[in-house]
């Protein structure tokens, strides 16, 4: 082929959001908004185009050029394009497509439209670029690279103290993370001698069996080394411990939240576990962390949405529910259900943000579900766009066929089961549970958000207004691909095709195959999660609409649980009281101390002050009265003349 | 009793003296300082006149003259700046002429 598709799908956001950056002031925004649309749709054809072609072609590389050459350290840059990699192109750039459509209009009154709209396609191509790294080294540009977009775009509205810092933590939580990232990609280099992923996939049998001693202990260095990785997908895509700054992620504009959270950045930790599943594979103690923790984090911020009353936040902690599934996931080997339902929840996730940002923009800027209330009469069209969305968030479905959502999560769940260890089963409990409380939240939103009376009757009658289509158009393929992109995709990323589709993209032993495993869990298992679902919405509708009376009775006798669950389990006053205040009284003390004190004292302020208190003192000898020279005068002739006296 | 050298120089010495301590304890008047000034010229006058006698050498009674010059150029430049600067301050006491004090 003579066109070069994947460097156009790579790069095309890359141009648009250099033009939008560079030439917005002078262009206006209309021909930025032109630019960076059209270089993500195009990249969003071409990334269809390579998915396509790659299936069949199997993995391939491309090198741009030699990045950085020292000493036995080589790192290349290129654009590796393999099943795994044209499915997140796909993604990412349909997905951030939309969210671009959707923006012009959503940011049509907002200032400094060129900056956000080339800050949007600068994020997309980060991660574009993260996931066609050849090597860890263009994997870590790329995971720095949307952490830093990140940063921008949380702060975008740098006018409002909240938004400040919430992208500060966004991007401190991340350092976090990237930093074990960081430590594991030197301990690749020092065990493998390399960060190529050829080299690594090769490798990684015989490295299974390496291992180091630390304090006097041994430990198997891939598992160590897979752990840390796996630290910066935790920060990446905040998993449990790690999670404090995604609800606040929501200070953002809505497009970027449905940006971060659909397709890039957060989906990155998880297509980190899946490109390295050739080493993963080989380190079994990584890997059932990995699962232990993807099934807390995806128990924990179901619970925590229960509670919530900001519809963006509620949305925001069903998004980390929803990745502890795909990270948990990974962890017991399903790497293909893991990216199926990175997919699917793509969909409908952007959807849901997308409407929320609806919902948001008809209230003028409201986002407490307690004042909002009957606004399907209002917004209908946006009604039923999220109805699909939550109906796929919550994976309805029976029989095999449903919304998106039903395939990939089912898939997971019965992937946990039949892989057959303690901790997939562990991981299969506590996800049919949040698949419970998925419903529950869902339905709570919706019921909530357009059932029942208005609450706050000024907000829905005066401003209300159902959104133009140039906003609602961009949700419609996203809702098409709430209802049927699982369907469809089934097919590839289950059953006798996977082998074939994936073509060597993903790895996965013999003895952890738990997608084979998952076809043969009994119907009871694996019906078990939709029929909770089910549960779910019919409660939260006797919840919400038939006894409106009961949250705050069922508030009133879990009093204590709810308040610890309301506040997010105390994370954030936690890691204040644990992190943020002894580091700030460090810094306060260095600064008044360190600083100011002992430098600045000794240093330049003592210096000078000195010298002043010198001059000060010499220049009072010189008093400008006549006597007082004359004295001198005398006294220095004296001392002259016995000076000769005496000397002889 | 004859009347030595050593007297004249101990009226010079005196003479001296007096001038050195009109300039350094007079505190209000410019004029008074002039005066000193000029009693001390008058003592280093004698001292030359002195020793020009005793050392029978015209040389230091020439030099008494060109002191005598000078300090009459010095008297009366010293006058005219004196009335320049009563002109310029309204008042010629010392204690507050210290203008070449920083700040004063």
């Amino acid at each position: 082929m003579s066109f070069p598709l994947d460097i156009a799908a790579v790069f095309l956001p890359l141009a648009g959001a250099a033009f939008a950056g560079f030439g917005g002031r002078r262009f206006g925004d209309l021909a930025s908004n032109v630019a960076t649309c059209a270089g993500v749709l195009l990249s969003a054809v071409f990334s269809v185009l390579l998915l396509a072609s790659a299936v069949h072609a199997g993995p391939s590389e491309r090198v741009l050029f030699a990045w950085i050459q020292s000493g036995g350290f080589s790192a290349n840059w290129g654009i590796r394009i393999d099943t795994l990699s044209a499915v997140m192109l796909a993604v990412v750039t349909s997905v951030s497509s939309m969210v671009h459509l959707y923006s012009i209009a959503y940011m049509e009154r907002e200032a400094g439209k060129s900056r956000f709209m080339a800050y949007l396609s600068l994020f997309t191509f980060f991660m574009l670029a993260l996931v066609t790294a050849p090597n860890l080294l263009q994997m870590f540009f790329g995971w720095e690279g949307v952490g830093l977009m990140s940063y921008l775009l949380i702060g975008f509205w740098y006018k409002k103290d909240s938004a400040n810092d919430a992208s500060m933590k966004a991007f401190l939580v991340n350092r976090v993370g990237d930093f074990g990232f960081l430590l594991g990609i030197f301990g690749f280099f020092a065990l493998f001698g390399s960060v190529d992923f050829d080299v690594l996939f090769e490798k990684a049998q015989e490295m299974s069996a390496v291992s180091f001693s630390f304090l006097g202990q041994s430990f198997p260095a891939l598992t160590v080394l897979c752990l840390l990785l796996f630290v910066g997908a935790v920060g990446k895509s905040a998993q449990l411990g790690l999670h404090t700054w995604l609800p606040d992620a929501m200070e953002g504009p809505t497009p970027v939240s449905a940006l971060i959270h659909a397709a890039t950045m957060v989906t990155a930790g998880v297509f980190m576990l899946a490109r390295m599943s050739y080493v993963f594979e080989y380190a079994p103690g990584a890997l059932a962390v990995v699962a232990v923790v993807g099934a807390l984090t995806c128990i924990f911020a179901a619970s925590i949405g229960l509670t919530q009353f900001d519809i963006k936040r509620v949305i925001a902690y069903s998004t980390m529910s929803q990745l502890g599934y795909m990270i948990f996931a990974a962890g017991v080997s399903a790497y293909s259900a893991s990216i199926f339902h990175l997919m699917t929840h793509a969909f409908f996730k952007a959807l849901l943000f997308l409407c929320a940002g609806v919902v948001i923009h008809a209230l003028s800027g409201e986002q407490d579900m307690r004042k909002m209330g009957a606004l399907r009469h209002v917004t209908p069209k946006t009604y039923v766009l999220m109805w699909i969305g939550s109906l796929a968030l919550a994976g309805i479905g029976i029989y095999g066929v449903g919304f998106s959502g039903y395939y990939s999560k089912d898939l997971i769940l019965e992937a946990a089961l039949g892989r057959g260890t303690g901790v997939g089963v562990f991981a299969y409990s506590l996800g049919v549970a949040a698949a419970f409380m998925t419903a529950f939240y869902s339905g709570r939103l919706l019921f909530l958000t357009f059932h029942g009376e208005p609450r706050e009757q000024h907000l829905a009658a005066e401003h209300a207004h159902e959104a133009s289509w140039a906003m609602l158009g961009p949700l419609v393929p996203l809702a098409l691909g709430a209802l049927f992109a699982g369907g469809l995709a089934s097919g590839l990323f289950s059953g006798e095709g996977t082998e074939t589709f994936w073509n060597g993209a993903i790895f996965v032993l013999p003895e952890h195959n738990s997608m084979a495993a998952a076809e043969h869990v009994s119907s009871v298992y694996s019906a078990l999660p939709v029929v909770c679902a089910v549960v779910g919405f019919v409660l939260s509708w006797v919840f919400y609409v038939a006894f409106p009376e009961m949250p705050a009775i069922a508030a009133t006798a879990f009093g204590a649980i709810y308040r610890f669950v309301y506040q997010k389990f105390y994370f954030d006053e936690l890691y204040n009281a644990a992190f943020v205040r002894p580091t700030r009284l460090l810094g306060g003390w260095l600064w008044k101390k360190g600083d100011d004190e002992l430098i600045d004292g000794f240093g330049p302020d003592g210096l000078a002050r000195l010298s002043v208190r010198l001059a000060k003192r010499v220049s009072s000898l010189e008093t400008g009265y006549l006597y007082h020279y004359a004295f001198a005068m005398v006294l220095g002739l004296a001392g002259a003349v016995s000076w000769f006296w005496f000397k002889g | 009793m004859t009347v030595g050298l050593s007297h004249f120089l101990i009226v010079a010495a005196i003479l001296f003296a007096v001038g050195v301590a009109g300039i350094l304890f007079n505190r209000r008047n410019v004029i008074v300082v002039l005066m000193a000034i000029e009693i001390i010229l008058l003592a280093v006058n004698i001292n030359f006149v002195a020793f020009s006698v005793y050392q029978h050498n015209l040389i230091g009674q020439a030099f008494t003259f060109m002191v005598l010059t000078v300090a009459a150029a010095e008297a009366a430049v010293g006058l005219a700046i004196l009335v320049v600067y009563f002109r310029n301050r309204g008042d010629i006491e010392i204690e507050r002429a210290n203008l070449m004090r920083d700040g004063a």
